[in-house]
């Protein structure tokens, strides 16, 4: 679908000019802040033997730990999925007053510090607060529980997803619709045989990016969960207590499972893109 | 165009000269006369207390040596603190909250061995010790150790492997059935497993903790530092009570001066007089009125009213020294472990 432009002509001088100090910078940028670092987690774990590696990611607590955090940022991405796009559809399909207020407002969890997030949300959500009183009524409790804990994801997640459907959404031509309208396509009719196929690839994105957020998601989630071993104890605050233990290794031992579990969640997610794209066009 | 190519090259430069000279820490520059500087890194609960402390000592130190003196002070998790000065934060002197944090940065190579007489009464100026902090009429009748194992009473502690204070928690547990079970390991460990299934949330820092007992309003008890206790009830009057249990354990926090930083700043000198000072009669009453106990026996008398004076308080060495108590309760694999994976 995309094209490169080409930037040279026959002679070999580029029409842009400029490539060699971005090309600079992007490789010094991504070597400082991305690979250099990634690179030093790998070092780090190298310090342990394949048998003691084994040892600490497979431990009951640290299994324990990506459970709860997988199955918390899985959920979470699955509602920011459908709560995105409905979102995305109000903001760009409607106009009203306070839209673009509105349309603001989404990125305010990429600004606000995750902690402060979690302080905020954990004084809502406990039995004390009000949302979580009117929940604790019905006997059912948020704060300190993995239900509280997929809150805070959804919170940080749900600007991924927004951002990633609507400048599709925005691109998708209305004629498609009224075509199909015109066919005789019931509205549901419309909404999963015309516009879901086109914005799949975009909800299918930010869902691999909210999701990635969840399972990395430390400060906001800290103060909700109760982060009592085995219920409610997430992934990456095993990290930082290896770390308070001066335990470097055993901790980069569970980044690095951490990291490669969001790698292949990206590539899977790529992949699947890739074979949408090829299959639509075919 | 050339001429952007050359302006954004000295930008580069600039912003890299600019990077380079936010990473020298504090307190490098101190060397030079005038104004000196030294950086103290301390835990989370001391924040109020060095405040006052740091304007006491530079008015001293200006009085004495008629330099002026400026002391920046950094609070965090006693743990995560240490790990930072390991990591290359330029303390002068660490006032954390136990021995074993020093220790660490000892064994990193950074503070001489032996700092633990460098200074009076194993270089703990001030005591704490723990107590429980119940909410006002203390409907759960909540007056010892016994009392947080009942069913239905919510505890709300830190986790040890995260929090220095959590471990001093923990340890005064375990002496009070030490003594209530004569040294029966088993039923030591049965009743520690079940205070700690009562724990509600477990939170990563001794401040953490009692922000979700106060400001999210959970559990029944706090299990505290004595002096985060008595800053609540000050905080909040008339919302809070302190029990004191009957059996609970000597806090000892400890400071020290560290060893390679000061050499390199040369500030060895002040940063020692700034310990020092500590356990002069002024810092021991202020200590005493930011709810620490002094370590001087006479001015802890005039905290008497203040004070329960009368608890039976074990140390860290009725557990043979800070090494040995992680060793059994704290490392990975030890008892916190087994309690919770039972």
């Amino acid at each position: 679908m995309q094209q490169i432009v080409k930037v040279k002509n026959k002679k070999g001088v580029r029409v842009i000019p400029g490539f060699g100090l971005s090309m600079g910078v992007t490789v010094t940028m991504l070597s400082v802040f991305v690979l250099i670092p990634l690179a030093s987690i790998f070092i780090s774990a190298g310090q342990l033997s394949f048998r003691e590696f084994m040892a600490v990611v497979v431990s009951k607590q640290v299994l324990s730990g990506y459970r709860v955090s997988l199955s918390c940022a899985f959920l979470a991405a699955l509602v920011n999925v459908i709560f995105g796009l409905i979102l995305a559809w109000v903001l760009v399909r409607y106009d009203f007053p306070g839209r673009r207020v509105m349309d603001g407002l989404i990125e305010l969890p990429f600004a606000l510090p995750t902690a402060v997030a979690g302080i905020a949300l954990t004084y809502l959500y406990s039995d004390k607060g009000w949302i979580g009183s009117l929940f604790a009524k019905a006997g059912i409790k948020i704060a300190y529980t993995r239900i509280g804990i997929t809150i805070a994801m959804i919170f940080v997640g749900i600007p991924f997803v927004v951002r990633a459907v609507q400048p599709v959404l925005e691109k998708l031509d209305i004629q498609y619709e009224e075509a199909a309208m015109m066919l005789g396509a019931g509205k549901v009719r419309i909404f999963f045989k015309v516009i879901l196929p086109e914005l799949f690839p975009a909800l299918l994105a930010g869902f691999g990016l909210a999701f990635a957020r969840g399972i990395g998601e430390y400060g906001s989630v800290v103060f909700i969960a109760g982060n009592i071993p085995y219920k409610t104890q997430i992934a990456p605050l095993l990290i930082m207590i290896k770390l308070e233990q001066y335990n470097y290794a055993d901790a980069t031992a569970i980044a690095l499972v951490l990291l490669l579990l969001s790698f292949l969640l990206m590539l899977i997610i790529n992949s699947v893109q890739l074979y949408m794209q090829k299959f639509s066009k075919g | 165009m050339k001429k952007n190519t050359a302006y954004l090259l000295i930008l580069t430069i600039l912003l890299s000269a600019l990077a380079s000279g936010c990473g020298k820490a504090p307190g490098a520059s101190s060397e030079k006369g005038g104004n000196r500087e030294i950086l103290n890194v301390s835990y989370d609960p001391t924040r109020e207390f060095y405040a006052k402390y740091n304007e006491l000592f530079c008015a001293y130190w200006a009085e004495e040596h008629g330099e002026s003196v400026t002391v920046t002070q950094s609070h965090g998790g006693s743990g995560s603190q240490a790990r930072s000065v390991i990591e290359g934060n330029e303390a002068d002197v660490v006032t954390l909250a136990l021995a074993h944090d020093i220790t660490a940065i000892e064994e990193a190579g950074l503070i001489d061995a032996g700092w633990m007489e460098e200074f009076d009464c194993s270089s703990s100026p001030y005591t704490s010790t723990i107590v429980f902090l119940v909410r006002k009429g203390n409907e759960k009748n909540i007056r010892d150790w016994d009392d947080l194992v009942k069913e239905g009473v919510e505890v709300i502690t830190p986790n040890p492997k995260t929090s220095g204070g959590a471990c001093w928690n923990f340890l005064a547990a375990w002496a009070y059935w030490q003594e209530q079970y004569g040294g029966n390991e088993e039923e030591i460990r049965n009743a520690m497993k079940m205070l700690y299934q009562n724990v509600l949330v477990l939170d990563t820092g001794a401040r953490g903790a009692t922000n979700t007992f106060v400001g999210n309003g959970q559990g029944d008890v706090l299990i505290a530092w004595e002096n985060e206790a008595y800053l609540a009830m000050e905080e909040y009057p008339g919302q809070y009570e302190i029990v004191t249990p009957s059996i609970s354990i000597l806090a000892q926090p400890s400071v020290a001066v560290v060893d390679s930083h000061v050499e390199e700043h040369g500030t060895a000198e002040l940063a020692k007089a700034y310990l020092e000072y500590l356990y002069s009669d002024e810092a021991q009453r202020l200590a005493g009125e930011h709810y620490y106990r002094p370590s001087n026996e006479e001015i802890l008398q005039e905290f008497s009213e203040q004070f329960d004076l009368h608890m039976n308080l074990v140390t860290i060495e009725d557990f043979g020294g800070w090494n040995a108590a992680y060793e059994t309760y704290f490392n990975d694999g030890a008892v916190f472990d087994q309690i919770y994976a039972e």
